[in-house]
């Protein structure tokens, strides 16, 4: 029995300049204990997928099932198996960290759950706070406490929705860690992050979505190796020509440039020398999961201009 | 029905924690009522026989209070919820719309109780200082006066947890508030006795289900009212189940809280 199971789930909505498809026959497993990544741009649909697998929003059509149970026909069965950490920094400003613990405890029907709120705390760096209002906590502190309050009912299935964005890289690091134990102790993860390398470091398994549609769904090594396996990486302070702009990533003076071999790399250097340019802080490097992303999102976009 | 009583805690703490405003505050509004109105029109208005106008004023107060604290309780805690965005931590548990139905039914009665309760607390100082005539804090009929102070803070509540699902914005509740709640309320017959009004008028009143939730309340401390308490019980029962009925049902469907 998988732990996620999408069947087809597609999502429709209405909107003033007419029907949006947000959602097109997704349809993927996520297996017991695996640490699973879902990325895509915005708006490619990650968010909807999520809000239909929490019971926050219909599919149009498909069905979704979490450790065996349908999200709509037993709905309560579903969330009690599911800790979802929001994408928004939302919180109740009348209550502090604890009242809102407990009180999340108690609509899942669990008592006396001081021990476990008190772990989740300690582990999440929040002991401190424990007494202060919600409003006082820093933008940081209410991203933990989203995911103390997900977590109150130790679900079997935690779903992370954007978790790190606006946390500072120490926070980040704490934060990985007790998600990191969580999935070794059983508990499945599915995440979703902008910061690939968070999404190489951590997933077993990643599904790229793009206009609501999977187009791409490997173990993370293989979608690594399928990758052009390196990248000429240099930094320079003119315009690059044509030819070679349309292969580039250009990040500022960053230019990174696909390369499958070692002739390939001549022939980039080469092409850059006969135009007259002086590159500088030239490496090689492997090829990481966001050359692979991009690749993805790109290939896709040609295949769809065709 | 896991988990209601929780949310039954937290709907009450959350007024309770802020009880200076939602409290305290429409007490004294209702006490400036009763000195203003009472002051001036103790003399001039009859309503009842040997009942002076500040004995009939304050059951009224009363009940007006008790209804627009409960609906401003369950309409405003949603309405915040939603916009602020933290009714999300409510739609991932597994509390169903029975639960949160009566979560936060019943923590808008106890507000509505809590703040009738007050101004009847305030206005005994004032009617044992003045000696109002013939009026008696006990209830004469306390049993009827109870089942109408519940009854209609439950239909309260129930109609503005219908609000606070409807408005999207602050603006719209305000506008429910002032143009349904408040008309309906001030002219449901706590300052007059309909009786005073023209035949029209009167019959305008006795569609108004307000008017049966203070007439029957005022007939739990005077033992005498405008209407038969059995006709004023038998409207306002039909009107909580239908409204109750409602509110339950946009809350099955998630209405404008699930996409």
């Amino acid at each position: 029995m998988p732990a996620i199971s999408f069947q087809s789930v597609s999502k429709t909505f209405q909107t003033a300049r007419g029907p949006f498809q947000a959602l097109d026959g997704v349809r993927f497993d996520i297996e017991q204990g695996e640490f699973f990544g879902l990325l895509g741009p915005n708006g490619a649909g990650k968010t909807t997928l999520i809000s239909i697998l929490a019971g926050l929003a219909k599919a149009t059509s498909g069905s979704v099932s979490v450790m065996g149970v349908n999200v709509n026909t037993q709905a309560a069965e579903a969330r009690k198996k599911l800790g979802v950490v929001p994408q928004e920094l939302v919180f109740d400003p009348f209550f502090n960290v604890r009242e809102a613990l407990r009180f999340q405890s108690g609509y899942f029907g669990v008592k006396n759950n001081d021990a476990w709120i008190d772990e989740l705390l300690d582990s999440l760096g929040l002991s401190d706070k424990a007494n202060h209002n919600m409003r006082q906590l820093s933008g940081g502190m209410k991203r933990r406490m989203l995911v103390a309050q997900a977590l109150v009912h130790k679900p079997p299935v935690i779903v992370l929705d954007e978790p790190t964005a606006g946390v500072d890289v120490e926070l980040r690091q704490t934060l990985w860690q007790f998600i990191a134990k969580l999935n070794k102790l059983g508990h499945t993860v599915l995440l979703t992050t902008h910061y690939l390398e968070e999404a190489e470091a951590l997933c077993q398994r990643i599904a790229m979505l793009k206009n609501g549609k999977v187009v791409a769904l490997d173990r993370t090594d293989e979608l690594l190796k399928a990758a052009s396996s390196n990248v000429l990486r240099f930094k320079l302070d003119a315009a690059l020509p044509p030819a070679l702009a349309a292969k580039a990533r250009v990040t500022g003076r960053i230019v990174q440039l696909p390369a499958h071999d070692a002739i390939e790399i001549e022939r980039h250097l080469a092409e850059l020398r006969e135009a007259g340019l002086h590159a500088e802080d030239v490496e090689i490097r492997k090829a990481d999961l966001e050359d692979v992303f991009l690749d993805v999102m790109q290939a896709n976009t040609e295949q769809e201009t065709v | 029905m896991t988990g209601w009583r929780a949310l039954l805690y937290k709907e009450v703490l959350r007024f309770w924690k802020v009880g200076f405003q939602t409290v305290a505050a429409p007490v004294l509004t209702a006490v400036l009522y009763l000195l203003i109105f009472g002051h001036v029109l103790e003399e001039h208005v009859t309503v009842y026989n040997g009942v002076g106008y500040t004995a009939f004023l304050i059951p009224g107060l009363v009940m007006m209070s008790v209804l627009q604290n409960a609906f401003a309780n369950s309409s405003s805690s949603m309405v915040q919820s939603k916009i602020m965005g933290n009714l999300v931590f409510l739609l991932l548990t597994p509390l169903s719309h029975w639960s949160w139905f009566f979560a936060y039914t019943l923590s808008a009665v106890v507000r509505g109780l809590a703040v009738g309760t007050g101004v009847l607390l305030a206005t005994a100082l004032f009617v044992w200082q003045s000696s109002v005539l013939n009026f008696s804090l006990l209830p004469h009929e306390p049993l009827w006066a109870l089942v109408f102070a519940f009854a209609g803070a439950a239909m309260l509540g129930a109609l503005g947890l219908i609000a606070g699902l409807w408005a999207e914005k602050f603006d719209q509740m305000a506008a429910f508030q002032n143009f349904i709640i408040m008309p309906m309320t001030f002219l449901s017959g706590v300052f007059y006795s309909i009786h005073s009004l023209p035949d029209f008028w009167q019959g305008v009143s006795h569609l108004n289900p307000f008017f049966y939730m203070i007439d029957g309340f005022r007939y739990g401390f005077f033992g005498q009212s405008d209407v038969s308490p059995w006709l004023s019980l038998g409207v306002v029962g039909v009107s909580l189940l239908s409204i109750s009925a409602v509110a339950v049902y946009l809350l099955r469907i998630g209405f404008k809280i699930r996409g």
